[in-house]
């Protein structure tokens, strides 16, 4: 299981992705229609069994899959899915799965998604939570999760580094600066959560007059 | 059916005020389920979420289910599951859905730009925090060779994660216990 288009982090337009996508169920309807279902269960099945540690850790593991392998969206749309689902409360990788899946298959592609997203831990928990108790303390099953995480560290790391690329390609290395610098100050050491900040960001957007789109922002920041 | 209008309820209330995410709705649970029901002892619970805890995947969408499950069976589990998941990702759904209906005027383009400076502090400070809990765990050395190895593995010869996933899990087990 390679993956090969690793490069393709951005300029990889959503019309262009939706025309691919209907130009295939032409040509085979039937048999690519199952297919889409089979991928997106594999999709979310990998990404949640795979994600030990819980909710954040999911979020480098579905783009692995959503962006990089199955092009369901752009690196950008999953960014902005991210962003928004994090303003929104509740628990982050079944937002993302349901909504991935809702735009992909709609209402039955969100449904299997979800399933393929909880349902098989749910019922290991269901079966064997009495007879697996037993493990939880042991070192082993300790140094499982131990040696997991540097793993997980460096796939957020690179989701990062592509976020902070693709950031400059639309406002250059000196604005991507800056507002880096200023989101960190505002979120790390003034302790202003994330979600506010982003609804801040969407307020700012939605009302400030756009009368010459050239014009750079001062920001909420 | 109040068992189960009960069980919405439990789930649906800590869903909707967890900001944060799951991890940050799981107190709100334990209040719903331990103090306000009494479906479970406290020692119950904590051995739920302990295990719930060192198997994968979203950790409230999961607890739910096993809650609900023991509380009202198959249909609890179920409602449960839907209270928990299901508020958000409409609300979601539907946000996403009027964004992208403008997604070819300028605003949204540049809410776009100007939220990625806050997702790659947010995604950064996750990382970082990965870091920072291996190395309390199992002290720097480990964390650098298993971190660098991915890291080469991932990016020089374009191994799927999860491989490398499988492969620090076994570690683990046999070195890091």
């Amino acid at each position: 299981m390679v993956y090969f288009e690793h490069t393709c982090t951005e300029g990889y337009g959503f019309d262009v992705s939706g025309q691919q996508r209907e130009n295939r169920t032409k040509n085979d309807r039937s048999k690519k229609s199952m297919r889409i279902y089979f991928d997106i269960f594999i999709a979310f099945f990998r990404s949640s069994i795979l994600s030990f540690g819980g909710g954040p850790v999911g979020i480098p593991l579905i783009e692995e899959e959503v962006v990089k392998k199955y092009h369901w969206m752009t690196l950008e749309e999953f960014g902005d899915l991210v962003a928004i689902a994090n303003a929104l409360p509740g628990p982050i990788n079944t937002k993302l799965a349901g909504y991935i899946g809702w735009r992909i298959k709609g209402a039955a592609g969100m449904l299997l998604a979800l399933v393929a997203c909880v349902f098989p831990i749910v019922i290991v928990l269901i079966l064997l939570l009495g007879f697996l108790t037993r493990f939880q303390d042991q070192r082993w099953v300790r140094g499982m999760t131990q040696a997991v995480l540097p793993v997980v560290g460096v796939l957020m790391a690179q989701l990062t580094w592509r976020f902070v690329t693709s950031a400059k390609k639309g406002m250059g290395w000196t604005l991507t600066l800056i507002l880096i610098a200023a989101s960190f100050i505002l979120m790390e050491l003034l302790h202003i959560q994330a979600p506010i900040l982003i609804a801040l960001t969407l307020l700012f957007v939605l009302l400030k007059p756009w009368k010459q789109r050239s014009k750079k922002e001062g920001a909420s920041k | 059916m109040t068992t189960l209008w009960h069980i919405f309820l439990a789930f649906f209330i800590p869903g909707i005020l967890g900001y944060g995410g799951g991890p940050a709705s799981i107190p709100l649970i334990e209040n719903e389920v331990v103090d306000h029901y009494h479906w479970m002892s406290v020692t119950t619970f904590s051995n739920v979420l302990a295990f719930g805890n060192s198997l994968p995947g979203p950790i409230a969408p999961e607890l739910a289910g096993y809650i609900g499950y023991h509380v009202g069976g198959v249909a609890g589990s179920l409602m449960a599951m839907f209270a928990t998941i299901a508020p958000s990702l409409l609300l979601l759904i539907v946000l996403l859905r009027l964004l992208y209906t403008f997604k070819d005027s300028p605003k949204v383009k540049w809410l776009t730009l100007l939220i990625r400076p806050i997702i790659v502090v947010m995604l950064g400070m996750m990382a970082w925090n990965f870091f920072a809990t291996a190395n309390q765990g199992s002290g720097w050395l480990p964390m650098v060779l298993i971190g660098a190895g991915a890291f080469i593995l991932m990016q020089r010869f374009r191994i799927h994660p999860a491989f490398i996933i499988a492969g620090a899990l076994l570690i683990g087990a046999l070195f890091m216990g």
